[in-house]
């Protein structure tokens, strides 16, 4: 379980980083807590690696405008203790499950969506509140939705060549409600099945994860906000999501039976949240 | 905790050594048509690579306990038979380099059809592994003992079950480590091998060298192992072979993906379990058919998991007559061997989830049919020759029942049940059986092809004592522990024997087979250390108070023989007079000619313990399999979230008597370590593999064991103590009980819990997965 070889990099500046992510077969690193294990086991072997986390600007944490922009050398860690996260309650109520907090103090926010790990928690956040991911790259800087920002299970909108910079979520606001769950085998292992969820008056959005391929998000409308009134168009709802053969920790149909009641339960939770803001 | 352990990946005993990385087999089954290794040893940095031939030319398959022709080999040489298989071996100067030539090895493949489960590897038309045997079917003995068929006959109810067992390890926090020269004098090795020492003269057969010219060392520290090491000797072998090619040592690490992929788990077992009941609950009779799955080769020592529970395989119950099919079969899985609980948790497994079907049957509750059927008396001969030294069975069950609330269980069950919820009790009564009786291996042959004056038997464990010229004695032991404290007791025990101040004894584990003394059954296994190795200790350290009684006799002028060692001193009860052990020792280093004639001079000395009772098995085919039997009697209760199905460990109550209790808080930790392996088995860990024969649990994301966050359930431990008529301090062994008992108590809550939704359960794991698709096969039309 030793890599193959690889050059390593360490670029000054985000430019810099670019040039190198240009010149091909390059990978960024971050974190590390996927990257490591994927070359260690062979699994993947580029020849470079570039390593941002001491890029300057890219360790920014900060509120601007409504928004919580994390940037691309930020620790989950960080983010989980920082007073301005919150701004953005769901990211508080997800971040206790992503992983263990000894990978949470390597791992880093933007690293977890570029991966797009299709059970993973924050990719889900990021698309139940329309976060917007910034991407820099030869051709400059640009913005991806991002609802749009995964195209496939473990592949984003990312170009070879360009490099996550930062993430921006919208903050919170007066008469919203939030929820978040999910079910693994164990504390801190991949979701069998898991939901973010927002509410606004009746409106909801629901984010499902650990179900498909990539995160997937449903707007609804609350008539009956109660749990039990939600279970029929939740279950509904997730025999319609589900999208996955499932594995031995979680088979289709549980995944699917997880999801209805996970969702039931947090659009409800949810609701009453945003019913006391 | 000083962080100064010395385990074997932190030894550099050889300057110069390589490092080894291991090519292996990505095929369930594939004929290995050629083997190209000249690119890898043409590779920079690359010392010597082996493979099929050069093992082949060198290496004699391992000597099995069957004759069913199915060579094993420490790696692939005619055919891959499981992925992961070794196939070829790369010795370099560090391991990247070494993994970067493994890349370059070439073998040719041609994929066979594959046996992954056990019931196909059984049928007609399955594919054979092995060819020239004919067969899948490794070994297949029946017996049959007492009145079977009648009590069939006469019962009032017969209840029958059908019960699978999964694969699965104790997943150790180092994996193996080998360090291996091919020398002049001697193959000398450095591994974590912690026997059954009856592989070392395997070893060597299988390198083709005396025994005595393998040098084993063991180091003090092993990182855990729980039976999985024991599964290291193939790849001496392979090591040693290695080393010879390179012509330097080699050291081989292996890392985390290779020990899920291929280094050993418990064998898997499909069996069935049927009892005569009479009207009353009251077992008479058994027939207990059992096939253990144990990979690709049979490898030594199974077909053991068979046989290791032999003599209790009717458990906690005075039942008078069993009839027993014992089948091992060859698939395209890792080989099987050790697992904590060895041959335990999966009989039990069908045994107790048996019992369970009897109270359903009879109507009776699971406490009270256990009871009508638990063994009274003591010594007590099992038909299948076992011979429970010593217990009080009802006690145990009582207490439990007491102390872990059995009755207030019920109620939380009833409660649960009125409001819609599930919420379940299982029990799990399981005899433990410790310090085996070799000559269970004997078993696998039938008893007219067993050779006379060629009977196995017993578990001898040899101890090294000593007093040095201070009067501080130091015990050697070659127990090669894993962590369980072996020194700290055994230090205890000489004091206490030797009426010495702790602090004037030390204890000392080192195993080098050319200075420490073994034996046959030497090595940490099947819970040996309580009832064996500190028999040993007494053994030898009786002989230096003899010696130190011989040397005080000097200084009181009194005869020797009614001296009594206490308080440090050596004293004349008759007279109260009495000297310092430390000045009587000194007599006997520096002033023996004083010594009265005849008198012993020995200071240092060894002791040995030859269990009694441990005999080979009878013509009639019975074995008492162990020394020792203890008792574990265990509850659990479980809660299952109606919606999500996911289940919640809410009380764990287990009751141990391991005999005279030697340290509390060593036993605590291994109630404790067994419990939550056995929780592993019950709800997390399985070896799984697609259809096509592929491993799907060979990394931690799948391969799931319970950590810190899945052991906060409520427990409630407690212990009696029956001592064992047949050990000088009346210990018995403590080390695996809970892992066989916890995880069939958890299937017991689990299906109680489920029962009025009437849902059989018959295998493990247990989680909210299964759970579901078992209620929705029960919900489905048919």
């Amino acid at each position: 379980m030793k890599p193959a070889a690889f050059a390593y990099c360490r670029p000054d500046t985000v430019d810099e980083a670019v040039d190198v992510l240009a010149r091909g077969d390059a990978k960024v690193l971050a974190g590390g807590q996927s990257l490591v294990p994927v070359l260690a086991m062979r699994l993947g072997r580029p020849g470079t690696l570039v390593d941002i986390t001491r890029l300057p600007g890219l360790d920014d944490l900060s509120v601007v405008d409504g928004q919580l922009e994390i940037g691309a050398a930020v620790r989950q860690r960080t983010v989980e203790r920082s007073p301005s996260t919150a701004s953005v309650p769901l990211i508080g109520r997800a971040m206790p499950f992503v992983g263990h907090r000894e990978l949470r103090s390597r791992g880093t926010v933007c690293g977890s969506l570029a991966h797009a790990d299709p059970a993973a928690e924050l990719p889900a956040v990021a698309a139940c509140l329309g976060a917007t991911v910034v991407l820099r790259g030869p051709r400059g800087e640009r913005s991806v939705a991002a609802r749009e920002f995964v195209t496939g299970p473990m592949t984003t909108a990312v170009d070879l060549d360009e490099l996550v910079t930062a993430v921006r979520f919208p903050a919170a606001r007066a008469g919203e409600g939030f929820g978040f769950a999910e079910i693994a085998r164990r504390h801190g292992d991949f979701a069998l099945a898991g939901v973010a969820v927002r509410v606004r008056g009746d409106a909801a959005v629901l984010a499902a994860f650990g179900v498909s391929d990539r995160p997937v998000v449903r707007e609804l409308t609350l008539d009956d906000p109660t749990e039990a009134g939600l279970r029929p168009v939740t279950d509904a709802l997730a025999s319609e999501i589900v999208d996955t053969d499932g594995d031995a920790h979680g088979s289709r149909g549980y995944r699917a039976r997880l999801l209805g009641v996970l969702a039931a339960r947090e659009l409800a939770r949810a609701h009453r949240e945003a019913a006391c803001s | 905790m000083a962080g100064a352990g010395r385990f074997v990946d932190d030894l550099d005993p050889l300057p110069g050594t390589l490092v080894a990385a291991v090519v292996r087999s990505p095929h369930p089954h594939a004929r290995i048509r050629a083997a190209d290794l000249e690119a890898a040893r043409a590779h920079p940095g690359v010392a010597a690579v082996i493979g099929p031939d050069e093992v082949r030319a060198a290496v004699r398959p391992f000597p099995l306990s069957t004759t069913t022709p199915m060579p094993y080999l420490p790696s692939a040489t005619d055919a891959a038979r499981y992925v992961g298989e070794p196939v070829a071996v790369v010795v370099a100067t560090d391991r990247y380099v070494a993994e970067d030539a493994c890349e370059l090895v070439a073998i040719d493949y041609e994929p066979l059809d594959v046996v992954v489960d056990t019931r196909s590897a059984l049928s007609d038309d399955a594919v054979l592994l092995h060819p020239e045997a004919g067969t899948n079917v490794a070994t297949d003995r029946t017996f049959s003992f007492g009145p079977v068929d009648d009590a069939f006959d006469r019962a009032d109810h017969v209840v029958h079950g059908e019960y699978t067992f999964p694969r699965y390890s104790s997943v150790p926090m180092e994996c193996y480590g080998v360090v291996a020269h091919w020398g002049v004098d001697a193959v000398e090795v450095w591994a974590n091998f912690h026997g059954p020492f009856t592989m070392v003269p395997v070893v060597a057969g299988a390198l083709g060298v005396p025994v005595s010219r393998l040098r084993l060392h063991v180091p003090a520290d092993i990182g855990g192992s729980f039976g999985i090491k024991s599964g290291i000797y193939p790849y001496v072998v392979l090591m040693a072979l290695a080393s010879k090619h390179a012509g330097r040592p080699v050291r081989w690490t292996e890392d985390r993906v290779e020990h899920l992929l291929s280094s050993s788990s418990g064998a898997g077992r499909v069996m069935t379990f049927s009892a005569a009941v009479g009207a009353d609950g009251t077992v008479d009779a058994l027939r207990v058919d059992l096939v253990d799955d144990v990979g690709a080769y049979l490898r030594p020592p199974e077909p053991s998991t068979l046989y290791r529970c032999f003599g209790n395989i009717t458990g906690a119950y005075d039942v008078p007559a069993v009839a027993i099919r014992a089948r091992a079969v060859v698939t395209n899985r890792a080989p099987t061997g050790l697992n904590r609980g060895f041959g335990g948790q999966q009989l039990y497994f069908g045994l107790e989830r048996l019992m369970d079907a009897v109270a359903g049957r009879t109507g009776l509750d699971v406490a009270e049919v256990r009871r009508r059927n638990l063994v009274r008396s003591f010594p007590h001969r099992t038909p299948t020759g076992g011979l429970y030294d010593s217990g009080d069975y009802t006690g145990a069950l009582d207490l439990l029942l007491a102390k872990g609330g059995y009755d207030e269980l019920r109620t939380r069950q009833s409660l649960a049940r009125a409001e819609g919820a599930y919420y379940g009790v299982g029990l799990a009564l399981v005899v433990d059986p410790s310090g085996t009786n070799i000559g269970y291996v004997g078993l696998a042959t039938p008893a007219a092809d067993r050779k006379p004056g060629r009977d196995k038997s017993g578990s001898t464990e040899i101890v090294r004592a000593s007093v040095d010229l201070q009067g501080v004695v130091t015990v050697l032991l070659g127990s090669v522990p894993q962590g369980q404290g072996h020194a700290t007791v055994a230090r205890r025990v000489a004091a206490s024997r030797l009426g010495l101040p702790v602090s004037q004894v030390r204890a000392t584990v080192d195993m080098d087979t050319a200075s420490t003394p073994w034996t046959v059954t030497s090595g940490s296994y099947s819970s040996r250390f309580a009832p064996l190795v500190t028999s040993a200790v007494i053994a030898a350290v009786d002989r230096l108070a003899e010696t130190v009684r011989a040397g005080a006799s000097v200084l009181l002028g009194v005869d020797a023989s009614g001296l009594e060692l206490a308080d440090g001193s050596v004293r004349d009860p008759a007279s109260g007079a009495s000297c310092l052990f430390r000045h009587a020792a000194g007599v006997v280093h520096w002033d023996p000619g004083a010594l009265p004639a005849g008198s012993p001079a020995r200071l240092s000395t060894e002791g040995e313990f030859v269990p009694p009772e441990a005999v080979a098995a009878t013509a009639e085919d019975r074995i008492n399999s162990s020394l020792c039997y203890g008792f574990v009697a265990e509850m659990v209760g479980v809660r299952i979230d109606a919606a999500t199905l996911e289940v919640t460990l809410d009380r764990v109550a287990t009751v141990h008597d391991a005999g005279t209790i030697l340290d509390p808080v060593l036993l605590e930790g291994q109630v404790l370590g067994a419990l939550v392996h056995g929780l592993g088995g019950a709800a997390y860990e399985e070896f799984r593999y697609s259809p096509a024969g592929q491993p799907t649990s060979a990394t931690f994301l799948d391969y799931l064991c319970p950590t810190s966050a899945e052991t906060a359930f409520e427990l409630v431990s407690d212990h009696v103590s029956s001592p064992s008529p047949l050990t000088p301090l009346g210990a018995k062994g403590c080390g695996e009980g809970s892992s066989m008992s916890l995880p069939v108590a958890y299937a017991n809550a689990v299906a109680d819990a489920l029962a009025p939704a009437g849902v059989p359960v018959t295998s493990l794991p247990l989680h909210g997965s299964v759970l579901h698709d078992l209620l929705r096969e029960q919900l489905a039309p048919r």
